[in-house]
């Protein structure tokens, strides 16, 4: 089993999601997040004073799949999420040792 | 005279327009805080509803309203304890045809805003308990003497000074006390190295709303009669407000290219504040160049906090002090008798610089007078009791520190 992360533009959610749900994807946690990377910050001013805002808001999307599946559906996220324009964001993947669903005690990729 | 019914419904409901500023007030305010300190700053406002009518009856008001047309310094002990403050006039009030203890309590809303106004400048560092001492001294020792030389006969006004609601009792007076407050509290710590956004504008654009709502009490109620002179200032306050919205956002966008709503709030509250004190004498399209000139000059006096280093939090020197300042010298030229006769002729409209130099010599009076004494109370309060946060309080936030509370509790678990 595979951890998918993607943080994308909060705008791409939506088309994320509904990929991802179309790609097989059962399940997923979504958490609002900031940062930054090559876009940067933004600057903002109040009564004239200017402030440099260096965390932009992104959303963070968070699903564990199959090792078969993990290609196809990282894929799927790239092409739903890509505008072209730099602040598109980043998916990556990771290991998952252990998997347990609450209700049923299931284990593995059964829980998956 | 006569009671008027009239003019008692107006004045009636103007108290009450009046004393919703102030809920307006700590929302305007409220919302340019960072979120740890929004009920700190509620708190401050909230307060002075609480503190200050029972100051105004017990001593304020006889302080401010005795000796009616003495020309002096300060009233008397008359009405202390609300003495004599009944239906019926006293003398020196036989003019007035409400009341009298609805002008008591016309005037008491006065009294509650005028020192929260300054609360927006110690914004984020003050102690809620300095200020809950600082507020009751304030409002006897130097708006009571302030609102006798104006609007209870006092000295200013024997000498003719104008001030139709207060731009000079309430808005340079409290200014200037905002000045002498934060020049001994000193910056927020991190000021203006980091960066301190407003955290929810559209409280300040709500709070701004009930402001300018509330205003209509303000001025049109100063009148204290529901007749032409009360009409008069009530379109005045509008236009004004508008010209003033309209000047900042024009001027910030020539100068940073886009409008902000901050900005809208801030002119329109720009122009309500140089309005104040000549809305019930000037006309015609008078009251849109100051609202005018009150935007462009609020608009630059807010820099001057950067330039010469003062943390004047929420910018109360430079929109009630300089916008105070505006409107009081620029009745000197724009008042004018045709529209209330009980006023008089400003420089534009034939009469002679007379009115303008009364203004200018009231408008500094009150700027030293409140300057001089609010530093010396505020001096005492942090030589006793001490008036700063500590950093520990002030990093974690005053709602926490100072009242144990939070704002926004947004997540259901804990």
């Amino acid at each position: 089993m595979k951890l998918i992360t993607a943080i994308v533009k909060p705008f791409k959610v939506d088309d994320v999601k509904a990929a991802m749900k179309d790609a097989g994807v059962a399940g997923m946690t979504v958490t609002q997040v900031q940062g930054f990377g090559r876009q940067g910050g933004h600057t903002e001013v109040y009564r004239g004073a200017e402030y440099t805002v260096d965390f932009v808001p992104k959303v963070s999307l968070e699903a564990v799949v199959d090792d078969d599946d993990v290609e196809r559906i990282t894929d799927v996220i790239v092409e739903a999420a890509r505008t072209g324009k730099i602040g598109d964001g980043k998916v990556w993947v990771t290991d998952v040792d252990r998997l347990v669903r609450i209700r049923t005690g299931e284990m593995g990729a059964d829980a998956v | 005279m006569e009671l008027d019914t009239g003019a008692a419904a107006w004045v009636l409901a103007s108290s009450a327009l009046v004393l919703f500023m102030t809920p307006g007030l700590a929302l305007f305010y409220g919302g340019m805080t960072r979120s740890k300190n929004v009920l700190s700053m509620l708190m401050m406002n909230f307060y002075c509803m609480g503190i200050v009518p029972l100051i105004w009856a017990l001593v304020a008001f006889s302080l401010a309203f005795g000796a009616v047309g003495n020309g002096g310094l300060i009233g008397d002990f008359d009405f202390v304890g609300f003495r004599d403050v009944g239906v019926g006039l006293p003398p020196g009030y036989e003019w007035l045809t409400i009341p009298f203890i609805l002008f008591a309590a016309f005037q008491l809303t006065f009294a509650v805003i005028t020192p929260a106004l300054m609360s927006g400048a110690v914004a984020d560092r003050m102690k809620f308990t300095a200020w809950a001492l600082f507020v009751p001294i304030w409002l006897v020792l130097v708006y009571t003497p302030v609102a006798h030389w104006v609007f209870g006969g006092g000295w200013l006004a024997e000498r003719g000074a104008l001030d139709f609601a207060g731009g000079a009792v309430v808005h340079i007076n409290a200014g200037a006390g905002a000045l002498a407050l934060v020049l001994i509290l000193g910056p927020r710590r991190g000021w203006p190295r980091e960066a301190m956004p407003p955290h929810s504008l559209p409280l300040t654009l709500l709070g701004t709303g009930i402001l300018w709502f509330g205003w209509f009490g303000f001025n049109a109620g100063s009148a204290l009669a529901a007749d032409g002179v009360a009409a008069s200032a009530f379109m005045n306050t509008f236009l004004a407000a508008s010209a003033g919205m309209i000047a900042w956002i024009g001027v910030e966008t020539w100068k940073a290219g886009t409008p902000t709503t901050l900005g809208a709030a801030s002119g329109a509250v720009a122009g309500l504040v140089a309005i104040t004190p000549c809305a019930g004498f000037v006309g015609g399209m008078d009251p849109i160049i100051i609202g005018f000139l009150a935007g462009v000059a609020c608009f630059f006096a807010i820099e001057m906090k950067f330039k010469l280093g003062y943390d004047d939090s929420l910018d109360v020197v430079g929109i009630h002090l300089v916008g105070g300042l505006v409107g009081s010298v620029l009745l000197g030229l724009f008042a004018d008798l045709d529209v209330n006769p009980a006023g008089a002729d400003g420089l534009f409209y034939g009469g002679g610089w007379s009115l303008l130099g009364e203004q200018i010599l009231a408008a500094v009076v009150v700027l030293a007078f409140s300057f001089g004494v609010t530093w010396v109370i505020v001096k005492v309060l942090d030589t006793t009791i001490g008036i700063r946060s500590t950093e520990e309080d002030e990093r974690q936030g005053l709602d926490l520190t100072q009242h144990a509370e939070a704002a926004y509790n947004l997540a259901d678990y804990t």
